[in-house]
């Protein structure tokens, strides 16, 4: 079986994000970027499946501008065998919407025909949190969202799901897409060696167009904006004057 | 306009709060349906049917719905979906299961976790964590949309729609439920709570976590956890509140041992009163905090139970 995961390459989750004073978007120039936090670890989990004898091959896909190379290269360096690059766009401040991202990964999927599609289950840039229950939909596959444990049982997955209500446990028919969610596995760091060794594998360059597929958005940004910022308060010297406060100033005692 | 509303059912009971703040909503839209489906849904549907401004209700009580599952969900949404221009839900684990699924198959973006409303086709998003809310305009012939409960006010109970039976779509069969795991409780929902008493990793075991627990009882409070402390094993997946767990905005919430990371204050900083407990005074919780003590939580907590 061949795993495929797709990751993104995304804004740093440690950086701080600053919104442009225009309305225009968020500052991505000079800004760190990093792989989308979920996608390592789905990653890491589709590295785990081949040395467990359950998979065999490990394809990484990205979609977006050519920088995505490094994202690519960095999965390639913690185990992956070979990526795709599928360059969408020129403009580092364009993001691919999920629904073209699903197509594209549909006509990947198509011609590479995988057992398990591995997605993380949201991007830390946008918050959208679809792209894998839409691949999972144009394909006609099985769905399993917000895994936090995953077991390949012959044709099917066994996977657990973090849900509001606490943890839910499911079987899906395989091939199946699964997105996983944050305790599913600390993903690995990949060694110098191995960042050496990915510099060799294989990197398919592709665009929207090889695959025939319309990336044009459907929502248009209007503006984006600044939050409603919050200012500190006050610190309180003891518990005494903090449940004074709470009572008597802020009234929700 | 015309709205199809996805109801939160939870083992045959309506979720009345989300289901209501996402009618608060969906009603600035347009007229509202609501869908309730699953076996023995009989009482959520006729609990939906007597929330203010609902036209009318759909029940679709086939056994396929119970557990709540993406492909018989969406098969069934799409099958409805030719009278609506709108296609709504709660954000919720479910609805952000289900209805991306619900947009693909009708070849049409979702918009995840809207925040406002500003006109049939232009609505509000929180992205990168909260750090910013994006105005976008959607082109598509159907919206299909999540909705942000934590910034609407639920609708209020006072109608009497018609709750109409439905057939059932065809059933995909791809999954299966296996089982859920849930702990019940008899505190306040962590998404409805008026009071929120949250831990962090600061408060350092499980043990200690019954500390968080007793404040929060006293307080009538539902308790939330950061991801550090759900990941140390101190407390449960469903109270992590944050940019990938819940989204709460109590009129009080405190924050105990918990440092105030970014991807923390996309669950909490719309909370209208911010108490913050923290033994470093430079601890970033504090810059979001109205009042702020810096204390060590062992001393400080037990001594709020104390004179609470
Ligand atoms: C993609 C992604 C998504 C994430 N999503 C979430 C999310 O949804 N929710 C979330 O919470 N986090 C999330 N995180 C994690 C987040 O970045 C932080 O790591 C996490 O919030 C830290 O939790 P904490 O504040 O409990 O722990 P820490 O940062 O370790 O802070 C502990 C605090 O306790 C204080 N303390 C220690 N001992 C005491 C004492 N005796 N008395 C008083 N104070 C004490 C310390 O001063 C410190 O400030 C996410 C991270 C990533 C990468
Ligand atoms: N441009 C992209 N390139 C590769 N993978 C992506 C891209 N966008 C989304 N994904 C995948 O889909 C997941 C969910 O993203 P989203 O639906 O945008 O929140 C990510 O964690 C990735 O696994």
């Amino acid at each position: 079986m061949k795993v495929l995961v797709p990751v993104k390459r995304v804004i740093d989750y440690n950086v701080k994000v600053r919104v442009k004073a225009d309305g225009s978007g968020v500052d991505l120039a000079n800004v760190k970027m990093s792989m989308n936090p979920f996608d390592e670890i789905a990653v890491e989990q589709a590295i785990r499946l081949k040395e467990a004898g359950k998979a065999e091959e490990v394809i990484v896909v990205s979609i977006g501008v050519k920088q995505s190379q490094e994202t690519l290269r960095t999965a390639l360096a913690m185990g992956a065998d070979r990526a795709i690059l599928i360059e969408a766009t020129d403009n580092v401040q364009t993001d691919i919407e999920p629904l073209a991202v699903a197509k594209l990964l549909k006509a990947v999927v198509d011609a590479e025909q995988p057992g398990l599609v591995l997605c993380g289950k949201q991007a830390i840039d946008n918050d959208m949190n679809a792209t894998g229950q839409m691949l999972s939909a144009l394909l006609g596959w099985s769905q399993a969202t917000f895994a936090s444990e995953l077991d390949i049982e012959g044709a099917d997955a066994l996977v657990t799901r973090e849900v509001d209500s606490g943890m839910q446990t499911i079987r899906v028919k395989m091939p199946a897409v699964v997105t996983v969610d944050l305790r599913l596995n600390e993903p690995r760091y990949a060694s110098l060696p191995n960042i050496m060794k990915a510099k060799k594998k294989p990197l398919e360059e592709k665009t929207p167009a090889d695959y025939g597929v319309d990336v044009t958005p459907r929502l248009t940004v209007v503006k984006t904006t600044e939050p409603a910022g919050r200012k500190a308060g006050v610190k309180v010297a003891s518990v005494d004057e903090l449940i004074a406060k709470l009572k008597d100033e802020a009234g929700v005692l | 306009m015309a709205v199809l509303l996805l109801g939160e059912v939870t083992d045959g009971q309506l979720s009345v709060d989300s289901t209501a703040k996402a009618l608060t909503a969906a009603k600035l839209i347009g007229p509202v349906t609501v869908l309730i489906a699953g076996q023995g849904g009989d009482a959520a549907a006729a609990t939906a049917a007597t929330l203010d401004g609902v036209q009318k209700v759909l029940f679709a009580g086939d056994k396929s719905y119970c557990h709540v599952m993406a492909e018989p969900m969406a098969a069934l949404i799409v099958s409805l979906a030719g009278d609506y221009t709108h296609i709504v839900a709660p954000a919720t684990s479910d609805a952000k299961n289900i209805l991306p699924r619900v947009a693909a198959l009708l070849d049409v973006m979702v918009l995840s976790d809207v925040s406002g409303v500003v006109d049939a086709e232009t609505f509000e998003r929180p992205i990168y964590a909260g750090n910013a809310i994006q105005t976008v305009k959607s082109s598509d012939v159907k919206k299909v949309l999540t909705i942000r409960t934590s910034t609407f006010e639920p609708a209020a109970i006072g109608g009497s729609a018609p709750v109409e039976n439905i057939a059932a779509a065809a059933d995909p069969a791809l999954s299966a439920w296996v089982e859920d795991k849930t702990a019940s409780s008899d505190r306040p929902e962590l998404t409805s709570a008026g009071i929120v008493v949250s831990g962090g990793r600061g408060v350092g075991s499980q043990a200690d976590f019954h500390l968080i627990e007793q404040l929060a009882d006293k307080l009538g409070a539902a308790v939330g956890a950061s991801r550090a402390a759900v990941d140390s094993g101190y407390a449960p997946n469903d109270w992590q509140v944050g940019q990938t767990g819940k989204v709460v905005a109590p009129n009080l919430y405190v924050a105990i041992g918990i440092s105030g990371a970014i991807q923390h204050l996309a669950g909490m900083k719309d909370s209208k009163v911010i108490v913050a407990i923290n033994k470093d005074d430079e601890a970033p919780i504090f810059q979001v905090a109205d009042y702020g003590l810096v204390a060590d939580l062992f001393t400080a907590v037990p001594e709020l139970i104390s004179k609470l």
